[in-house]
C-alpha cells in the first residue's frame, strides 16, 4: 500500500522518469510528500526511499540539510518573515515581532491552535517590497503591522485559500509534456551533428 | 544623469502585466531568436555569444562565451542554469523567472543547442512558489509549441528541460553544490580540481552550468548579433545589467542599465532609478555586489559600473545587488545580521567557515548588543584573518567553496571604515541607533 495518494503517487513516478538516474527526485518527492501530509512522517520519508532506491536514513539525511523540509509537524501555515539586511534596514525586525505577538507564537514555533508556523527567514529575493514576508513561500507583501493582521485575519477565516494553498510549493506545478524521442534517436542526433561538425572543421581548414 | 538610452534586453516586456504568457511573448518577437538560431550552425551560436564578450551574471562574472569555447573540445553532457537566487538583496532573477519565464527557457534552448546538449535543467530556488510555476507552464507551452521536445520547429534538435525545485539552501547556488542538490543529495560544495562542474560535473559527466540572467540575454543577442551587445557598455563590461537596488533609498527595485555608462550615484540617485536616499537623507555606505562584497563609502559614488572598476577599487559587482545605507543605518547592526546569515547558511564541511562564522557573528551580536569590548575589534579582524588570510580582496581561500572568503568582508569594512561606531557601541554599553 502507497503511503502517498494515489494522484501524488502517480506523480512522485513522473517526477523519477523524467532524471537520468532516480535519486535526483529526492528534492521534488520530498516536497510532494510534505504536500500530503504538511511534513516528513516516517511514511512519507520511507516511500521516498523506494521511489529513489535509497534508504529512509539516506532520505532523512537529506531532508534534514534543507531549510523547507520539515521533520515535525508544523502550522498549516508557515510564515516566513525577512530579516536580512534589506529587510532589516526596513524594520524587519519589528515585523517579526509584531508577527509574534499578533499570531501568538515565539519565532520558531506553532500556535496553539496549529495554524501558524512563525520562522525567521534568510533573503526570499523580494527586497524592493521589505520587509518581505513569506506565507507557505507565497509572496504575500503586508510591510506593516495593519496589512498583516488584516492578512493573518483572512488566513484564520479561510479566505486565502485560492491563492495560498496549506502546504506544497509544487502544488500547482503540473508537467504537461516531455520529450518523447527515444533515447537512440537523440543519440543518432547527436552523432550525426557531431560528424557535420567535424566535416565542416575540416573544410574550413 | 543616468545613461538610459541603451534597449532593454531581458526587461522588454516589463510594462506588460501578461509578460509571462505565451501569446504576450509571441506577439513581442518571441522565440524568433530560436527559430534564427536552429539556422545557424551550432559553433556559429556560440560565436555570437563569444562575440557580445557576455559575462556571467551570477557573481563571478566569468566570460559566458569562453565558458562554452572551453569545452567544446569535449561534448558536454548535461546544461544546468542555476536560478537558485539566494545573495541577501539580490532580486534580479526572482523578477526574470516570474515575469519573463518564456524568455528563460528560449535562452536555455539556444544555449543547449549552442552546445549540443539534448537534456537541460533548471534548478529554481524553492521559495519561487511562483516562479516554479510559471516557469513549468512556460515549458509545457513550449512543447506544445513545437519550441520545446521532439525535433524542434523540425530541425534536427531535440531537448528536454526539467525544472527542479530547490528546498532552501543558499549553498546551492554554488554550482558544485547545487548539481549535489541535483543529484538529490545533502547541497556540500565538491573540491575543484578535480570536480569543475566542465570536466566531472552532473553524474560525473561535463556539465554547464549558467546563471538565469545569462540566459535570459541570448534571444536577443542572437535576434541582433554578439557585436550590437558587445557595442554596449564599456571595457570588459558588455551590454546591459540588472541591478536590484535596495535598503534605505526612495525607489528599491530591479532596473536594467547599460554597464560602465552610469555610475552607482546614477543607480542610487537618478529620478528614474533609485530616486535618492529615504527622506532625503546622506548616504553613509554601500555593498556594490551582494553582501559577500567588500563595502564602500560615498567616495566611490561615481565610479562606473563596471566589472573591472569595481574589482580595482577593492571589490566586486558580484550578484548585481546594490544596498544603501544611510546616516541613521547602524553599520554594526548590518555586519552582524550579514554574518548572522552565513552562519546559518554554511554547510559544515570546513571548519574555518563553520566555526568562524559563528564566533564572529557571537562577538558582533555582543556589541551591538552592549557586552562588547575593544579588544573584541581585534579578535574579529583575527578570526577574519583566520577565514582569509591576508584579508585583500580577492581573498585568499581556506575552504572548499568561496562561502568562507565571504564572511569577513562585512566584518572587515565596517572595522576598517566605522571604527569610531564600533567604539560607542563599547563605551555606550549598546546601540546609540537604538
Amino acid at each position: 500500500m502507497s503511503h502517498l495518494r494515489n494522484d501524488l503517487r502517480q506523480r512522485a513516478e513522473e517526477l523519477v522518469a523524467l532524471y537520468p538516474r532516480k535519486r535526483s527526485a529526492m528534492l521534488p518527492l520530498l516536497h510532494l510528500a510534505q504536500e500530503q501530509d504538511g511534513w516528513l512522517t516516517n511514511e512519507g520519508i520511507a516511500e521516498v526511499a523506494e521511489l529513489t532506491d535509497t534508504t529512509p536514513a539516506d532520505v532523512r539525511g537529506t531532508a534534514s540539510f534543507y531549510e523547507m523540509f520539515h521533520l515535525e509537524p508544523v502550522g498549516k501555515y508557515m510564515v516566513s518573515v525577512c530579516t536580512n539586511i534589506a529587510c532589516l534596514l526596513q524594520g524587519g525586525e519589528e515585523m517579526l515581532e509584531h508577527a509574534s505577538t499578533s499570531l501568538g507564537c515565539p519565532v520558531g514555533s506553532t500556535s496553539d491552535d496549529g495554524l501558524f508556523t512563525l520562522e525567521e527567514a534568510e533573503c526570499l529575493a523580494d527586497c524592493n517590497i521589505a520587509p518581505c514576508i513569506q506565507v507557505n513561500h507565497r509572496y504575500v507583501r503586508t510591510t506593516t503591522p495593519e496589512t498583516f493582521d488584516a492578512l493573518v485575519a483572512e488566513l484564520r477565516d479561510g479566505k486565502r485559500d485560492h491563492d495560498i494553498p496549506a502546504h506544497g510549493t509544487l502544488i500547482r506545478v503540473r508537467r504537461s509534456g516531455g520529450l518523447r524521442a527515444s533515447k537512440s534517436d537523440v543519440a543518432t542526433e547527436r552523432a550525426d551533428a557531431k560528424a557535420a561538425r567535424a566535416k565542416r572543421d575540416e573544410e574550413n581548414k | 544623469m543616468a545613461t538610459l538610452d541603451a534597449p532593454k534586453i531581458v526587461m522588454a516586456r516589463a510594462d506588460y502585466d501578461d509578460s509571462y504568457t505565451l501569446t504576450r511573448y509571441l506577439e513581442t518577437g518571441g522565440y524568433l531568436g530560436l527559430r534564427k538560431a536552429l539556422s545557424m550552425f551550432p559553433e556559429a551560436v556560440a560565436g555570437e555569444v563569444d562575440a557580445a564578450s557576455l559575462l556571467g551574471r551570477g557573481g563571478a562574472g566569468f566570460p559566458a562565451g569562453r565558458k562554452w569555447s572551453m569545452l567544446r573540445k569535449s561534448p558536454i553532457s548535461y546544461l544546468v542554469v542555476n536560478g537558485d537566487e539566494s545573495e541577501p538583496a539580490t532580486f534580479k532573477d526572482h523578477y526574470l523567472v516570474e515575469r519573463d519565464p518564456h524568455q528563460l527557457v528560449e535562452g536555455v534552448i539556444i544555449a543547449a543547442y549552442a552546445l549540443q546538449v539534448s537534456q537541460a535543467f533548471i534548478y529554481l530556488r524553492g521559495e519561487f512558489a511562483l516562479g516554479l510555476e510559471r516557469v513549468q507552464q512556460a515549458l509545457n507551452d513550449a512543447y506544445e509549441y513545437g519550441a520545446l521536445g521532439n525535433k524542434i520547429f523540425d530541425s534536427d534538435f531535440s531537448l528536454d528541460i526539467v525544472v527542479h525545485p530547490g528546498a532552501g539552501a543558499y549553498i546551492c547556488g554554488e554550482e558544485t553544490a547545487l548539481i549535489e542538490g541535483l543529484e538529490g543529495k545533502r547541497g556540500f560544495p565538491r573540491i575543484k580540481p578535480p570536480f569543475f562542474p566542465a570536466v566531472t560535473g552532473l553524474y560525473g559527466e561535463p556539465t554547464v552550468v549558467n546563471n538565469v540572467e545569462t540566459m535570459s540575454n541570448l534571444p536577443w543577442i542572437v535576434m541582433n548579433g554578439g557585436a550590437a551587445f558587445a557595442a554596449l557598455g564599456g571595457g570588459r563590461s558588455a551590454g546591459t545589467r540588472l541591478f536590484a537596488l535596495a535598503g534605505t533609498v526612495k525607489r528599491p527595485g530591479v532596473y536594467e542599465i547599460e554597464m560602465v555608462k552610469n555610475t552607482f550615484r546614477d543607480l542610487i540617485y537618478d529620478p528614474a532609478l533609485g530616486g535618492g536616499i529615504t527622506k532625503d537623507r546622506a548616504i553613509k555606505a554601500f555593498i556594490p555586489g551582494g553582501v559577500s562584497a567588500p563595502w564602500f563609502g560615498p567616495d566611490l559614488l561615481d565610479l562606473p559600473l563596471g566589472q573591472d572598476e569595481v574589482a580595482e577599487k577593492g571589490s566586486m559587482l558580484g550578484s548585481g545587488s546594490v544596498v544603501v545605507f544611510d546616516e541613521t543605518s547602524c553599520v554594526v547592526r548590518a555586519a552582524w545580521r550579514i554574518t548572522k546569515f552565513f552562519s546559518r547558511e554554511s554547510c559544515g564541511q570546513c571548519t574555518p567557515c563553520r566555526e568562524g562564522s559563528g564566533w564572529i557573528e557571537r562577538a558582533m551580536y555582543r556589541i551591538e548588543h552592549g557586552g562588547g569590548r575593544m579588544e573584541d575589534l581585534d579578535l574579529l579582524l583575527d578570526l577574519c584573518d583566520n577565514i582569509s588570510p591576508g584579508l585583500a580582496w580577492p581573498p585568499q581561500q581556506t575552504t572548499i567553496c568561496v562561502l568562507g572568503p565571504s564572511i569577513p568582508s562585512s566584518v572587515n569594512s565596517a572595522i576598517s571604515m566605522f571604527r569610531d561606531e564600533f567604539a560607542q557601541h563599547v563605551n555606550e554599553g549598546g546601540c546609540p541607533f537604538d
